[in-house]
């Protein structure tokens, strides 16, 4: 720590009584303007994200909050008013199922669990994902090779085989949703990240970092994953409509969750099924499902954009 | 040259008045040429100097229709008695490549590595001169004999990256030149380069200028590697043009004292004088918060406090201009 | 400039580099035809340099130079050689070893804006070496330590939360010197650190890294592709051309009187900044043809191929570097007899 004193008084040489500093160095630190800040701002100017943005947001609110705006619940079947169509009335907005159940709550309540599965399932492969294709893009050589051709088997295995036995094993269990789906979307994160984790390597700030001595670990950490943050989250967000149409196929099969919860695919099932008789049944569900798919994809978009390095102008 | 009170010359082959260039960007309109005035002879060589931020590239994108999306222009440039800003993307075609060639800064990434140097030159001449492909082949080799690459009739089945960084630059040097063009702009040619292979390509810009009627256009911001090769010089700051005036009044006669500036922070071989490098102070001023007043105010060491209003561009004989409130002296100012 | 040299005898050089080479190689062909060829970066370069003194090393784009930074900074592996930092040699330590002598010896790069992460503030950059190696401490200290190497290089300490995109390149170019500086280095590599900078701000540069090392005794090399550059900072200069070492001289020698045809020619290639002289110099300008490739150099001297000069002994015998009268050292068989003095 000596060769820091020394230092200090090299500075106090430097600040002379007239030095023109003095008065910048009373200044408060001018706040920088981040690249973050700049991809936000870029992002507000796209209508459709920032609809969808909003729209999302309305989503949310309504299945956490919804069903308790209605006087039924999703498991209650009432017998007088079996499939019947939306009526103010009764209070079935959405209307009934074949047994009685409403509509507008049970699709509500399934978006609860299709929006988990999806955020969940989505943050499992996340994080499993980005360190797997961090760790293989920066260190390379054999270790990148072994990891890789890990993930390029595991990749080729048939996934509803795996989640079939899965749930042969282990039963039909909402947290066997997120591991199977997490299980299998981590491969893309990882192959995506490691792509960018070998462009990153090479640029001259890391190798600033290293000719600084910083260690290995810190630089994955400091200068690596924060310049990845951009790609992973825009792939995050097209990550996770498809896990949620993932979902609703394997509810489809009768292989998603098992009642009295449901999501969106296992209502789109049971709809499909009166299809002709109680259109309703299959409308409000799909619509719902639809309109998140889209809204993400829109966002995902417009933060793709947004984040896009070479529109700096 | 600059805005001249006696008579216009005469056939200007380019003429560009109060030319405006400004971009729309998130942090509001920003101007990075403002009002620019020069004329251009025939067979004559300008040079336009200034430092990033000086608005020298964004005037020839602007005379040629190259503007990003995001920018206008505003102002005229007389070419061939059309006026280019006036005329339409598709009419602009038809001059670029045939009567006003461009080549740009870096030679790796203005050519398209996956196609032979054949195939992009003679794709050039076939769209502008309507020649065969035999015929527009051998014009090319010509071309490339002409920029001293050894054995055209071989090399220019190579593909880009095949080439060095000088033959790079020597080729879209040929294919300005392929159509015969009566105006060259050249946007930083030898910014990329080594200093041996600037030295050849500077010498084989002199050559054209002696060999052909040619009128070029160089923009760089190294005022040194222009003193063999312009006949005038126009120096910019912050999107205005400070000085111009012939080459040997710029050179040995600066008056603006960014020109003297300039002149005197460029490193020299042939001068044993003190060993430090005279530096112009700060930094150019941010095109988005351009000062008031004189905008090399805050760098000059003659600031006084009637810079803070617009210097008037004080003009003399020869073409000679300074926008400074300093007087033009002819006397001999220590460059 | 600092106090000129007694005669080398009596100092000891705190960087050594001896007959360092680094090659590296990759495969060209397809499967059923593959041939592995060479890239010869650096071929034996030595050189000694002392405490407080600069070394220039010029050379084009091909010849090395930055390979060479790099060799010595053990961010790559030479095949050969020795590099003796205060007499112990970094190419034989392990990495951890190594990654603790890097406080002594750092780096400025190329280009300002892609050698500073643009997702960390100003602060964050020039602070980041402190933090790796003093961990513990305080972040007021940091900050103050900050601050003060803000000023040092020149910059506004309130600029200290903004991020690497809103600075110029030669405020850039300022972060990366202050970064390099706050662990007190004894030895900083310049890796063409102007080259990326309009001119005006070039001076500027390469005058801040005059008064830092004046102030600090530190020991730069400086690299460039620019012999006019590298001259008002250098003490020492050394020529390279595809890999190898072809001159190297004090300052004022190397510019009076070059003994070696290639630097003669960089010499010959500097742009003057005066109308008359430089038509004049046009018609001495007299280098043609290309650097050959690097996987094929040339037998014999590599510089034959361009070599005004050059005789049937060129072809055949490559050149040592060899000491001339005056300490100099060149490597060209006819040094003796070729009179290269620059003429006014």
């Amino acid at each position: 720590m000596r060769g820091l004193f020394r230092f200090s008084q090299v500075l106090s040489t430097d600040v002379a009584a007239d030095d023109p500093f003095a008065a910048a160095l009373a200044q408060e630190p001018i706040k920088g303007r981040s690249l973050w800040a700049d991809a936000w701002h870029r992002v507000l100017r796209n209508r459709a994200a920032v609809t969808s943005g909003i729209v999302m947001l309305v989503m949310v609110m309504l299945v956490i909050f919804g069903p308790m705006l209605s006087e039924w619940s999703g498991d209650y079947t009432d017998w007088d008013h079996t499939s019947s169509p939306p009526n103010l009335e009764t209070g079935h907005w959405f209307g009934t199922d074949a047994v009685g159940r409403d509509i507008f709550v049970r699709t509500l309540q399934g978006g609860r669990i299709s929006l988990l599965v999806g955020v969940v399932a989505t943050l499992v492969s996340l994080v499993i994902g980005v360190s797997y294709g961090a760790i293989a893009g920066y260190y390379g050589g054999t270790t990148d090779r072994l990891m890789m051709r890990a993930v390029d088997i595991i990749y080729a295995l048939p996934f509803m085989f795996f989640v079939i036995l899965l749930m042969v094993v282990f039963g039909r269990h909402i947290l066997l949703i997120f591991v199977a789906i997490g299980a299998v979307n981590w491969l893309d994160m990882a192959r995506i990240v490691r792509g960018q984790t070998l462009g990153l390597k090479n640029t001259e700030y890391v190798e600033a970092a290293r000719a600084c001595g910083v260690g290995h670990w810190a630089i994955i950490r400091r200068h690596i994953v924060p310049n990845l943050i951009g790609v992973v989250i825009v792939y995050v967000t097209l990550t996770i409509p498809q896990v949620i149409l993932v979902e609703s196929f394997l509810s489809f099969l009768g292989l998603g969750v098992q009642e009295p919860m449901s999501s969106w695919g296992a209502l789109v099932n049971d709809g499909a099924q009166d299809m002709e008789s109680a259109p309703w049944t299959l409308a409000f569900p799909a619509a719902f499902l639809t309109i998140t798919l889209y809204c993400f994809n829109y966002i995902g978009d417009g933060l793709r954009d947004a984040l896009d390095p070479k529109d700096k102008s | 040259m600059g805005e001249r009170q006696s008579s216009p010359i005469p056939n200007p082959i380019l003429e560009v008045r109060d030319l405006h260039v400004s971009f729309d960007t998130p942090d509001g309109e920003v101007e990075a040429v403002s009002g620019l005035d020069f004329e251009l002879r025939h067979g004559e060589t300008l040079a336009i100097v200034g430092e990033s931020g000086s608005g020298k590239s964004q005037t020839a994108l602007a005379i040629m229709g190259l503007l990003a999306q995001n920018g206008s222009a505003k102002g005229s440039a007389i070419f061939g008695g059309q006026d280019l800003m006036q005329l339409s993307q598709d009419e602009l075609n038809e001059v670029r490549g045939r009567e006003i060639s461009m080549i740009f800064q870096d030679p790796m990434t203005s050519l398209n590595p996956y196609l032979t140097i054949e195939k992009q030159m003679v794709e050039v001449v076939m769209h502008h001169q309507r020649l065969r492909k035999e015929e527009a082949r051998a014009h090319a080799v010509e071309m490339l004999r002409a920029v001293r690459i050894a054995d055209p009739e071989e090399r220019i089945r190579d593909y880009p990256h095949q080439y060095s960084g000088g033959m790079r630059q020597r080729v879209l040097i040929a294919m300005g030149l392929l159509c015969e063009p009566q105006l060259l702009i050249a946007d930083e040619p030898t910014t990329a380069l080594d200093v041996t292979v600037q030295a050849q390509i500077t010498h084989l810009i002199a050559e054209l200028r002696e060999k052909t009627s040619m009128s070029i256009i160089i923009i760089t911001h190294d005022l040194a590697v222009v003193a063999d090769i312009a006949d005038c010089i126009i120096v910019m700051y912050a999107g205005q043009m400070v000085e111009c005036g012939s080459a040997r009044d710029v050179f040995y006669h600066p008056q603006h004292p960014y020109t003297q500036g300039l002149l005197k922070s460029v490193p020299r071989l042939d001068r044993v004088d003190d060993d430090a490098l005279q530096a112009i102070p700060g930094n150019p001023p941010n095109p988005v918060s351009v000062p008031k007043g004189c905008r090399f105010r805050d760098r000059c060491a003659y600031a006084m406090d009637v810079c803070r209003d617009e210097p008037p561009l004080r003009t003399a004989e020869g073409g000679r201009a300074s926008r400074c409130v300093l007087e033009i002296d002819r006397e001999d100012n220590p460059p | 400039m600092s106090a000129q040299p007694q005669s080398s005898a009596e100092r000891v050089p705190v960087l050594k580099v001896q007959d360092l080479t680094v090659h590296f190689s990759d495969h060209v062909g397809h499967v059923f035809h593959r041939t592995e060829r060479t890239l010869r970066a650096v071929e034996g370069i030595s050189f000694d340099l002392y405490p407080g003194e600069t070394l220039g090393i010029v050379g084009e784009s091909g010849s090395g130079k930055s390979t060479l930074a790099r060799a010595i900074l053990a961010l790559v592996r030479p095949k050969r050689g020795r590099v003796l930092w205060l007499g112990e040699d970094l190419t034989q330590l392990d990495e951890e070893s190594m990654r603790q002598k890097r406080k002594d010896i750092q780096v400025v790069f190329q280009d300002p804006t892609a050698s500073l992460d643009p997702r960390m503030t100003a602060g964050d950059i020039i602070a980041e070496p402190l933090r790796t190696f003093f961990p513990h401490m305080a972040p007021l200290q940091i900050e103050e330590r900050t601050r003060g190497m803000m000023k040092m290089v020149g910059l506004l300490p309130n600029q200290i939360n903004r991020y690497p995109h809103e600075f110029s390149g030669g405020q850039c170019q300022r972060i990366s010197i202050a970064r390099s500086l706050v662990l007190n280095p004894k030895l900083i590599i310049c890796d063409e650190p102007v080259s990326a900078l309009d001119v005006s701000i070039q001076a500027q540069i390469v005058n801040l890294l005059r008064s830092l090392q004046k102030k600090l005794g530190l020991s730069l090399i400086f690299i460039a592709h620019d012999l006019a550059v590298v001259r008002h900072i250098s003490d020492r200069v050394m020529v390279m051309y595809m890999g190898r070492s072809m001159e190297l001289a004090e300052r004022d020698a190397i510019y009076r009187k070059p003994l070696h045809p290639y630097t003669n020619a960089l010499i010959k290639s500097v742009p003057i900044p005066d109308p008359d002289l430089a038509r004049a110099a046009r018609r001495e300008n007299w280098l043609t043809g290309d650097m050959p490739s690097p996987y094929h150099p040339p037998p014999g001297c590599v510089f034959h191929t361009r070599c005004p000069y050059a005789v049937n002994r060129c072809h055949a015998d490559i050149p040592a570097l060899r000491r001339m009268e005056h300490g100099d050292w060149v490597a060209c068989h006819r040094a003796e007899e070729l009179d290269l003095s620059v003429r006014e």
